[in-house]
């Protein structure tokens, strides 16, 4: 799995816990680099916290513990030789609320390549910003109001400043938590229609509650499911081109969430 | 635009149905052709052509499956996909009379036509005249040319009347010619029928225009002169 592989990240043996809760167990998948891939399934079956381990956020969680190993480009995010905020800045992350900077639609993008090592001239940083936002299908809608808060954008458009921040950074992956369940139908097909854009540059895993989300935006889908009842472990259960989840299931569990006659 | 991507691939469905028209077109002349020329490999050309039309049938129908499973396509995109379903169907029913008429060529082997083909040829470029305007209409959506198309189902009718009556006198006066005359009646009917199922798409694309499902009154009923 080098740069040119059909793969960007492989998971092997992946085990998470919450302390002594093994939350996600023995997860073994390959994502496939350029491609969306969904992670569906009922309420805490570990959706998200399978979508954290891929940069290491889990982390930030001071009882969580990671076994297993995740392989980006073939090396292992979790050995120890590895800065875990390079893997971030690799690996992005937009998350479910839209969560701009308390400062102008400029500085929201511009903060994230300056902490980033970014030391070049302003014009080649107002290049860089617009490029971003540019590329989050947000520039016609703020090129004139660059100065004013992300705050005072409206739902839709402010997870796209998100989305624009991740990717000023050129991340390789970007991970998204539910993007669209705070925003509107509208804002929603926005945010689709844009991942199908960004994944001719980027690999997208996008955890979503929404089924038909899943269906109509990924090309590859993970159904996960608790293991069962007793350990409350939750796993990968059945993994496939989406249109195979949602026309012709192996597991009779992903038939029966699919059809809505399961969670 | 919203939905872009989906825009895009209801579009090359739409294309890949006129396509698939094309094909049958193809087959439905060559048909004819290789009758009246007593061609045998031509008419076993078309038994790869039905293969190529039944393999891109099941293509289209299992795409518009994946994208009713996963798009959630309502209001003029489900009637759509919906439609794109059934006239690929139809499609792949009039490839098969062609496929029907190369058979009868085939199985003459070596005997002689009963009579040189005259009208035969004029049903199959009447019907395959219609089908490309109403794969035309079908494309733009173009609810009065949808409309008008199948009024013309009269002439292909006509025609085959005069086919009926004219093989007919060839069996009163020659009871030998049974088996002739009758291999040249069922191809004269396949055309027929493809003319009917015209009428079918067309009913099709109004459908995804207006919503309206209701059948055209055209001759379905070919022995209305009779």
């Amino acid at each position: 799995m080098n740069e040119n592989s059909e793969y960007i990240l492989e998971t092997r043996n992946l085990n998470l816990y919450y302390g002594n809760f093994l939350a996600v167990a023995d997860v073994n998948i390959k994502i496939r680099r350029h491609q969306i891939t969904a992670i569906i399934g009922p309420s805490g079956c570990g959706k998200s916290t399978l979508l954290r381990a891929f940069n290491r956020m889990n982390e930030l969680v001071p009882t969580a513990r990671t076994e297993g190993e995740i392989l980006f480009n073939n090396e292992n995010i979790y050995d120890p030789s590895i800065d875990p905020v390079e893997v971030r800045r690799r690996i992005g992350m937009v998350f479910q609320k839209p969560n701009p900077f308390p400062k102008s639609i400029y500085e929201n993008i511009a903060w994230g390549l300056r902490i980033n090592g970014f030391r070049g001239s302003k014009s080649e940083l107002d290049d860089l910003v617009e490029k971003a936002l540019r590329d989050a299908a947000l520039w016609d809608e703020v090129k004139d109001k660059l100065d004013q808060s992300g705050l005072s954008l409206s739902g839709g458009q402010q997870q796209r400043l998100c989305i624009a921040r991740t990717i000023a950074v050129r991340p390789e992956v970007i991970l998204m938590d539910e993007p669209a369940s705070a925003l509107d139908p509208i804002a929603t097909l926005r945010i689709e229609e844009l991942m199908q854009e960004l994944k001719k540059n980027y690999t997208i895993i996008i955890v979503t509650h929404n089924m038909q989300q899943a269906a109509r935006v990924s090309d590859y889908t993970a159904m996960m499911m608790l293991r069962n009842h007793e350990d409350r472990s939750g796993t990968v259960i059945e993994f496939d081109r989406t249109e195979v989840i949602f026309t012709n299931p192996r597991d009779k569990r992903t038939q029966d969430y699919v059809t809505g006659r399961f969670g | 635009m919203l939905r872009k991507t989906f825009a895009q691939e209801l579009q090359q469905l739409k294309d890949a149905i006129v396509e698939l028209g094309e094909i049958v077109q193809k087959m439905i002349m060559q048909s004819v052709t290789a009758l009246r020329n007593r061609d045998i490999q031509s008419s076993k050309e078309i038994l790869e052509l039905d293969k190529e039309v039944n393999k891109r049938r099941y293509e289209i129908e299992n795409q518009v499956l994946v994208l009713i499973a996963t798009q959630q396509p309502m209001a003029y995109d489900l009637r759509l996909l919906a439609s794109i379903l059934e006239i690929a169907g139809e499609l792949e029913r009039m490839g098969d009379y062609a496929k029907g008429i190369a058979h009868i060529n085939i199985r003459m082997g070596d005997t002689p036509l009963v009579k040189p083909l005259i009208d035969i040829p004029r049903m199959a470029e009447k019907s395959c005249d219609m089908l490309s305007r109403a794969l035309q209409a079908f494309l733009h959506e173009d609810e009065q040319a949808a409309k008008a198309i199948p009024r013309e189902d009269d002439e292909v009718d006509a025609l085959y009347l005069q086919v009926y009556r004219e093989l007919m006198t060839f069996l009163i006066q020659d009871p030998t010619t049974i088996e002739r005359a009758n291999w040249l009646l069922w191809a004269a009917h396949n055309l027929e029928r493809v003319a009917d199922r015209v009428t079918n798409i067309c009913e099709r694309t109004i459908y995804v225009v207006n919503g309206v499902l209701r059948e055209i009154d055209s001759s379905d009923d070919e022995f209305r002169a009779l």
